[in-house]
């Protein structure tokens, strides 16, 4: 049997309310979290939100999240056979599900954000 | 609904690489205000921060060097087609940018207190600077990043995507006037009017499903010059890099990574039964890096073709004949990174095989960096034409600095300016960003994204034929029929199905613009190889030109092109 390996998102829209969604990514070793994520938008759900630009390469640093707890690169995070819980940086302004405002205050439209 | 902004500036860079980056400097060092804009993070995102190692230039601090020398060689790799002016300004002026760099504490290798120079596939000499250990595009972006936050006439903004550029009217010759733009934190459109614009939105590897560059590297700004009038050139010729990495899986590893090291040490490149196998198409290697890019990849594909592929259908790279004691001294830091992904080099070859890497095509410019637009420049691999058929290793990141720059000056030159931007210019644009489009859990763009990319990688990638390449052109017209006229959803805070709608629609434009010029060039040079033309055809000897016209893009020949001999 394939295994799976389960992605607890916390979820928050502009609205704020927190929900907690599970996917099941199918497993195979030597994926990321970040492989597990791009699975979900082109599967399951489109809509969920987090940040990547170079694919699993370390170098742009934008995928920075929170997994089970602590902070760390989903493209630097190995997909387990398990739940694994994902959730935006706590101490950073949120943006949308797993996004939150990382760039200097300087290098945003709206310079510091409410 | 969030409400609209409107910025105004005197240069809009759009897109923060190594080219926008340098575009910016430059023409804030020049006097002018500047807004460097980016879909993604500043100074992050893009190619230029992937880079490995290799920056080609003729510092000569190895082995005496001359601009020339490199000049030769470009050409030469370009099979025929470089635009000489386009050449020649990035050789020559490369030293300078290296330079430039190199005071502002890139950290360039240096052995003996000299700048290291490798010696990569295609150079006639040892030429090529870097940072080590893999860290040649993090050490060029910081730097870069770092002299940009030294220049307060540039306001830095990144999740800011231009969705298209915004002309005085409808003439031919209407000049640019600014842009309409997607805030990506909030959805809501903004406008931007500024004096000149400067395109520096790298390539379009993110068409394929095998790439190695960032993931919002999708052609964007191709489209976007296409649609404000502009012309592409030789936009057949996608540079597939031979040896990506293929298996065992890795996290945390670029998958171009292999290159440095076969620089430094060789390293043998066997077929699946464990042979040495390129010298059966034109190139022996015995131990040392000497194959070009174009033949190279050509080769891999031909051995997997004949059944005598790796298991995961490429080649093996084994540096299994290297003692130990110099694989730790060239990989450094490397090898632990890898023994955490389960590879030691000692006891097991890696598998490798192409995938997309650069586009040697783009924006049609002239050494000035002007497009033919009025007040429409571009910089770096949005530009085409500087490396033809085949691009040398290393000269991606000296094009970034030295046309960045080159375009940051170009556009002080072009201040003086008298349109002005009219918000009814920007209408279709804003039309477009505030519509309502269907959910995006009835037409779901990831995908279609990812069909995409999977036909242009089995029809348009490193081998084509008429009938695939048809055929390609059939399903790309399918997609852009099933994506609809209107962007899904509404306008949101970070929707990426919002965003993947709108990279589709640039994505499948500029798809459309490669296999048609792709199926239009009937031989088979450089990059651009197709089964039933096989070899390069004199009468070829000519770029192709992509303008235009009524929303689908239309190809041209360009004259034949005399025989290209630098002096040297």
């Amino acid at each position: 049997m394939r295994q799976t390996a389960r992605l607890t998102v916390e979820r928050r829209d502009s609205s704020g309310g927190l929900k907690l969604e599970s996917f099941d990514v199918p497993f195979e070793p030597g994926q990321s979290v970040l492989d597990g994520l791009r699975w979900i938008r082109v599967h399951a759900d489109p809509t969920l939100a987090f940040r990547y630009s170079c694919l699993n390469a370390n170098a742009c640093k934008e995928c920075m999240m929170e997994v089970d707890g602590e902070v760390a690169y989903a493209c630097l995070s190995r997909l387990e056979p398990r739940e694994m819980r994902l959730a935006p940086l706590h101490n950073k302004p949120l943006v949308r599900d797993l996004v939150t405002e990382i760039a200097p205050p300087t290098e945003r439209l709206a310079g510091k954000r409410k | 609904m969030t409400e609209r902004r409107h910025l105004q500036t005197d240069v809009l860079v759009i897109g923060s690489g190594g080219a926008g980056m340098s575009a910016a400097i430059a023409a804030a060092d020049g006097g002018a205000r500047v807004l460097l804009a980016d879909r993604s993070l500043i100074g992050r995102a893009g190619a230029t921060v992937m880079a490995m190692m290799t920056v080609a230039v003729a510092v000569g601090e190895e082995t005496p060097d001359d601009w020339r020398f490199h000049y030769r060689d470009t050409l030469t790799a370009g099979r025929g087609l470089c635009d000489p002016r386009l050449a020649r300004l990035l050789c020559e002026e490369g030293p300078d940018c290296i330079r430039q760099l190199d005071a502002w504490g890139v950290g360039w290798a240096r052995k003996d207190g000299r700048i290291a120079q490798a010696h990569a596939p295609g150079h006639d000499r040892p030429r090529c600077v870097y940072v080590d250990f893999l860290n040649t595009g993090p050490a060029v972006s910081k730097t870069l990043r770092t002299a940009l936050h030294k220049r307060e006439r540039v306001r830095r903004i990144g999740d800011l995507m231009i969705l298209d550029l915004v002309r005085a009217g409808s003439a031919p010759d209407a000049p640019v006037t600014g842009a309409v733009a997607l805030d990506v934190t909030t959805g809501a459109a903004v406008t931007i009017a500024a004096k000149v614009s400067i395109i520096a939105t790298g390539g379009l590897t993110r068409l394929y499903a095998r790439n190695s560059a960032s993931g919002n590297m999708g052609g964007d700004g191709y489209a976007i010059a296409l649609r404000a009038g502009a012309k592409l050139i030789d936009m057949e010729f996608v540079q597939f890099f031979p040896i990506g990495h293929l298996a065992p899986r890795m996290i945390g590893m670029d998958p171009i990574m292999w290159d440095p090291f076969r620089y430094k040490l060789g390293g043998r490149l066997l077929n699946g039964n464990m042979e040495e196998f390129t010298g059966r198409y034109g190139t022996k290697e015995d131990g040392k890096y000497v194959i070009t890019r174009d033949t190279a990849t050509y080769a891999i594909l031909q051995e997997v073709a004949a059944g005598r592929g790796s298991p995961h259908g490429g080649a093996y790279l084994s540096f299994m004949h290297i003692p130990a004691e110099q694989l730790q001294a060239a990989f450094g830091p490397v090898i632990e990174r890898l023994a955490a992904n389960g590879i030691d080099l000692n006891r097991q070859p890696v598998e490798v095989a192409p995938i997309a890497h650069y586009h040697m095509g783009g924006i049609a410019v002239d050494e000035w960096m002007a497009t033919g637009v009025p007040q429409l420049l571009a910089a770096g691999e949005a530009v085409g034409g500087a490396n033809g058929a085949n691009r040398l290793s290393g000269n991606a990141i000296t094009e970034a600095l030295v046309f960045g720059r080159r375009a940051g000056r170009t556009a002080l030159q072009l201040l003086d300016c008298d349109a002005a931007f009219n918000a009814p210019d920007a209408a279709a644009g804003l039309a477009m960003l505030e519509a309502a489009g269907p959910s995006a859990r009835d037409i779901n763009p990831a995908p279609l994204v990812f069909e995409l990319q999977s036909l242009m990688w089995r029809d348009v990638g490193p081998f084509r034929t008429e009938a695939g390449l048809t055929d390609a052109l059939e399903r790309i017209g399918e997609l852009e029929e099933r994506m609809g006229d209107r962007p899904v959803g509404v306008p949101a805070a970070f929707d990426l199905a919002r965003l993947d709608w709108l990279d589709l629609r640039n994505m499948l434009l500029v798809a459309r613009a490669v296999a048609a010029a792709a199926l239009a060039r009937t031989e088979s040079r450089g990059a651009h190889q197709r089964d039933d033309y096989a070899g390069l055809s004199q009468d070829w000897t000519r770029n192709q030109i992509v303008s235009l016209e009524h929303g689908k893009p239309v190809i041209t020949q360009g004259p034949l092109i005399p025989a290209q001999e630098a002096a040297a």
